[in-house]
């Protein structure tokens, strides 16, 4: 109860979920005007353009010892909402044309987008690709895929350390990849921050290569819990490190015991065949699921 | 940094709060982190000093509620705390852990005036 003027006060808002709140606000009458407010007495109240009036603001206001003209809002809102709604829309828009997205993350140089053109020649014939490429700068990707035969939208993040769910959409308005083809997304080369933005992607692939040490999934566990699948990629080094691929994925399991692991090697071809047939069926799997 | 991209939305949807209640400026903003999330509180509050320029919550306090961090444990088959997120459990060391609380990112609530 207010003790200024007798009046109860305690208003339910709703919160951003939809549910109800209260908040604890002290002495701010609302009242809706209709007419002008072109009246010439000293005002103590600030009139709202949605025609509310907020007295008691600042320090025209009533001071009630003990208590503060401030109200709490709850909001109750993850930070990353808004990336998440867009994320949904974009997983929405690309699920009703049946289009299969990978999101591609990995730290620079573990050969993403070799891995990429890869794919790309060896599949070209059997299923459409598109790619959205992700750096901070420069185009040299978008270029290196053109030439391996797909369209591709680069986008430039300048000092953004990863893609989101706005870049994406729009990126895929642009290349409006065809229906039921697979659209490639190679995130900037970073395996901390593309973690936590959710593009709308299908799945996660985290890219490692053996040169880069066993206890990488350790060290970064956020990236290795987001993703779905991991490619170990320079499997054609292994005979000249000291690299230990059981104990690698060991790792990985015991951050994600569902993560998929592939052994390849993009350059010389080596345990690709098996990341194509996970890919096509994943892809045809999506993609008679809209039909269905 | 992906900080710098969090802030810009705390910023973001903190104005948009407070203008929909009507509120004249923000003067304290609430976040709650978990002590497990990916996010560093120092960058956080590095990045918001940069991003809530020129806007509702220029003058605005940040207050970081560090959540600790929590697990259940399927073999001891009671909750433990957790001091990593892929951590063992304390008790028995096993890795059959999973994580219930640490993770937070979000706004709890805001003072408006």
């Amino acid at each position: 109860m207010c003790t200024v003027c007798g009046c109860g006060e305690d208003p339910a808002i709703e919160k951003a979920d939809g549910t109800k709140g209260h908040i604890h606000e002290h002495h701010h009458h609302h009242h809706a005007h209709d007419h002008d407010h072109d009246h010439d007495h000293a005002h103590d109240h600030v009139h709202g353009e949605d025609g509310s009036v907020h007295y008691g603001n600042g320090i025209a206001g009533v001071h009630v010892p003990g208590m503060s003209q401030e109200k709490i809002i709850q909001v109750e809102r993850d930070i990353l909402s808004k990336n998440d709604r867009l994320a949904a829309a974009n997983r929405a828009a690309l699920h009703a044309r049946g289009i299969f997205a990978l999101n591609f993350v990995s730290s620079p140089g573990s050969g993403k987008t070799t891995l990429l053109t890869r794919m790309i020649s060896d599949l070209k014939e059997r299923i459409e690709i598109t790619v959205i490429e992700g750096d901070q700068q420069t185009s040299h990707d978008a270029m290196r895929i053109r030439e391996a035969g797909a369209r591709a939208v680069q986008i430039n993040t300048g000092k953004g350390c990863h893609l989101d769910a706005h870049m994406v959409g729009h990126a895929i308005e642009d290349l409006e990849p065809a229906e039921g083809s697979v659209l490639f997304i190679e995130n900037v080369g970073n395996l901390v921050c593309p973690a936590a933005f959710d593009l709308g992607e299908a799945h996660k692939v985290a890219v490692l290569s053996v040169t880069e040490g066993e206890d990488k999934p350790l060290k970064y566990p956020d990236m290795f819990a987001a993703a779905d699948i991991m490619v170990l990629n320079k499997a054609d080094l292994l005979p000249h490190l000291d690299f230990n691929t059981a104990l690698c994925i060991g790792n990985a399991l015991r951050v994600n015991p569902r993560l998929q692991t592939f052994v390849v090697s993009a350059r010389t071809g080596e345990g690709m065949e098996a990341l194509y047939a996970w890919l096509e069926t994943s892809a045809a799997r999506l993609a008679h699921a809209r039909v269905a | 940094m992906h900080e710098m991209s969090l802030m810009e939305s705390v910023v973001e949807i903190a104005c948009e709060t407070a203008i929909s209640h009507g509120a004249r400026g923000i003067r304290t903003i609430r976040l709650d982190v978990g002590k497990l999330s990916h996010v560093d509180p120092d960058a956080l509050l590095f990045c918001y000093d940069a991003v809530r320029r020129g806007s509702l919550a220029e003058g605005a306090e940040l207050e970081i509620n560090r959540v600790a961090g929590e697990g259940w444990c399927l073999d001891c088959a009671k909750a433990v705390p957790l001091e990593e997120r892929f951590g063992a459990c304390p008790e028995c060391g096993q890795y059959h852990v999973q994580m219930t609380a640490g993770d937070e990112l979000k706004i709890r609530d805001l003072e408006v005036i």
